[in-house]
């Protein structure tokens, strides 16, 4: 999967006319690639675009600018039947488990209707279902359960297992254990690992837990107002951040060890309105140690080496 | 001592039989207390605080216990009576936005509306006119302080248009704006990003100090416990099974589930593998006799298939497991 400058600004309508009266520029211009097998963390503040590139990927959402390429074709423009074919081959786990699953159909219900909506499966629905659920660590229990008589944990399962129904073989999981218990949490990425051992899956996750994309995630990429401002194997990331907002996302991580008491370095000021248009670095609000350029000038791309990229006139 | 949860029942009838949720629940909250609430998915810590707040499904039940609150018990008050304490004197930020914003209404109606009826200060202005405006202008100063960028914009949104961590801070300015005595946060800081998240627990605990305001953090998340909490509880199957102050139940767990639980935790700050306890959660339909987590336990004794097991002390933390009790 590559992406190559994509951009997605929301219209903000107004007036009786419901005119365009400005954008909510919620993705500005961000590149990546990710390999086949391979598994890319996509972390960054709240509100910074993630779910829309995740949305953007899997062609939910039609880009404003840009292009995006799986297997080397470019999917940016798809219709009809290849874009159906393209849908079975790229999915999305969702951020919010509740909204995507439907209240009024049962567990097995929501399996077999992705199964005969793409005509993928000839044998036993029922066993399918059953092996499905296995591979999430549920079981035939929770075949005939409505959403709300499991747990939220048991409901991400069943989420992940919905997308594992077509055998994709690129997965955008948005937050896929933030509901979990860490011992649950645990078993699904050994299990998301495993799969794509098996499977050579690809992923891109999404997620606010940075403990989360240093266990399972090489690479990562750290995005800031719909600009990406970082990129670099996870390793790299973590002993040497270099952006000033990765310092400072990296400092807050809370560790469960109460002995520990650590620095955490608290951004000033209030987040972007992602209403006003990008002038120059989107950080010079709030970086420590902003410069008269920063807010003249957008920031360079630095690579540093063994794909290390910044985004920052610190670096320049 | 503001909430005290004493042998807590509550059932579900489903066509599956009766889902025992909860069973037993015991544990207490002070004045200006922030307490953590964490255990395996499905242990019931929601279920705990729908209880709470007398919002159980039609097809749940409280079937013993006492909830008290403030010296009240809540299981005892009709729907009237807990219309007067809900919201305005417990406020709940729901661990899933969804069911609580109504996706056809504007953030804007939604946040005034909740204001207009339960805030005391805009009640008892006069003019309709005034009172909007200044619940308009409430709701912008709580959205500020969870730092959302834009609050008058995001006021005139709906909420598919907000990210996840927008609608999340939407429902925490709504509980702050309250000022109630206890906020129940269920999975209230999960959809934030780690620095916005410190924010929202900064206010917490200036809340908790500058106005005594008690907090039932319920969350996955034993960092923020750690760094946020004086004590925790640990629940599985229905139970709480070990309780007491965060520094020792951290450092130093009793109860094997929450030893299991920390060893399967993911560490930023050691170069540790994380072991996720083996085997699965109890049937709650079937519920074993004994102790809930005998089928995954690696010390489990004879009696702990036998009986549940009674509370005992060790060093100011309380634990329910018979390793302890025979000691
Ligand atoms: N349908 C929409 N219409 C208008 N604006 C939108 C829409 N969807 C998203 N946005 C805006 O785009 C921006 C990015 O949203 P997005 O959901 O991608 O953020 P995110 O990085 O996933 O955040 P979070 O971590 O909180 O989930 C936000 O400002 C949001 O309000
Ligand atoms: N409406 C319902 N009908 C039947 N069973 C239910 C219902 N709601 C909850 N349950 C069951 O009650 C138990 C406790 O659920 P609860 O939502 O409290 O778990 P939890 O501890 O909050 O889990 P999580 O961490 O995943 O949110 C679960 O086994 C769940 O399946
Ligand atoms: S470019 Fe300047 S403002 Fe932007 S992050 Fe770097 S130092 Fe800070
Ligand atoms: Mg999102
Ligand atoms: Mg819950």
């Amino acid at each position: 999967m590559e992406v190559q400058n994509l951009t997605k600004h929301f219209p903000i309508l107004g007036g009786i006319l419901q005119r365009t009266v400005g954008y909510v520029y919620a993705v500005n211009g961000v590149n990546f690639s990710i390999n086949k097998g391979e598994t890319c963390g996509l972390v960054g503040e709240s509100g910074s675009g993630k779910t829309t590139v995740g949305k953007l990927i899997v062609k939910l959402l039609e880009p404003t600018k840009g292009k995006i390429f799986f297997e080397k074709n470019d999917v940016t423009n798809l219709k009809g039947s290849d874009l159906k074919l393209y849908r079975r081959s790229v999915q999305m786990v969702f951020q919010d488990p509740y909204a995507s699953l439907n209240p009024r159909m049962t567990v097995k219900d929501m399996l077999v209707e992705v199964m005969r909506s793409h005509k993928i499966y000839e044998g036993s629905e029922y066993e399918y279902a059953i092996k499905l659920l296995e591979r999430v660590g549920m079981s035939e229990e929770h075949l005939y359960r409505y959403p709300h008589e499991l747990s939220g944990g048991q409901r991400q399962r069943v989420v992940i297992a919905r997308a594992l129904c077509l055998d994709p073989k690129f997965i955008v999981l948005d937050e896929p254990t933030a509901s979990l218990d860490v011992s649950v949490q645990a078993q699904i990425l050994d299990l998301l690992k495993e799969l794509q051992e098996k499977y050579n899956y690809s992923y891109l996750l999404i997620t606010h837990n940075l403990a989360v994309v240093k266990y399972i995630s090489k690479k990562i990429i750290v995005m800031y107002r719909g600009i990406v401002v970082e990129k670099a194997e996870t390793n790299d990331l973590f002993k040497e951040p270099q952006h000033p907002y990765t310092i400072s996302l990296l400092s807050a991580i809370p560790v469960p060890d109460p002995t520990l008491v650590r620095k955490k370095i608290i951004l000033k000021g209030e987040p972007p309105d992602p209403i006003e248009p990008i002038k120059a670095c989107p950080f010079q609000d709030r970086c420590p140690y902003v410069m008269a350029i920063c807010k003249e000038k957008s920031p360079p791309e630095i690579d540093l080496g063994k794909g290390h990229i910044v985004k920052c006139w610190l670096k320049a | 001592m503001l909430l005290k949860v004493e042998n807590l029942k509550v059932e579900f009838y489903t066509y599956r039989g009766v889902v025992h949720a909860l069973n037993g629940v015991n544990f207490h909250l002070d004045k200006g207390e922030i307490l953590g609430l964490a255990g395996e998915t499905g242990s019931g810590k929601s279920v705990t605080s729908l209880a709470i707040q007398k919002l159980l499904p039609p097809n749940a039940k409280i079937i013993s216990g006492k909830i008290l609150f403030d010296g009240i018990d809540l299981v005892e008050l009709n729907e009237d009576e807990m219309r007067k304490i809900r919201g305005k004197r417990i406020a709940t930020i729901f661990q899933d936005p969804h069911t609580y914003l109504n996706p056809v209404f504007r953030i804007e109606k939604q946040f005034i509306d909740v204001l207009l009826a339960h805030d005391p200060d805009i009640k008892k202005v006069e003019l309709k006119k005034e009172r909007e405006k200044l619940a308009r202008a409430k709701a912008i100063e709580m959205l500020k302080m969870v730092s959302m960028p834009a609050p008058e914009r995001i006021l005139k949104m709906f909420p598919h248009e907000l990210s996840g961590g927008m609608k999340q801070r939407v429902l925490l300015a709504l509980a702050f704006s309250l000022n109630p005595d206890l906020i129940i946060a269920d999975e209230a800081t999960t959809a934030l990003d780690v620095t916005i998240q410190s924010q929202i627990l900064d206010i917490m605990e200036k809340l908790r100090r500058g106005k005594n305001v008690s907090i039932l953090f319920i969350t996955h998340d034993l960092g923020l416990i750690a760094e946020n909490c004086q004590r925790i509880a640990i629940m599985y199957g229905g139970r709480v099974v070990e309780f007491g102050d965060v520094k020792k139940v951290l450092t130093n767990p009793l109860h094997p589930y929450t030893q299991g639980l920390i060893n399967a935790l993911l560490r930023i700050d050691k170069d540790i593998k994380p072991v996720s306890i083996p085997g699965t959660v109890p049937d709650l339909v079937n519920l074993p006799l004994g102790c809930p987590f005998y089928s995954r336990c690696a010390y489990a004794l004879d009696e702990c298939n036998k009986s549940f097991p009674e509370p005992v002390i060790v060093d100011g933390v309380r634990v329910n497991c018979h390793l302890f009790a025979r000691k």
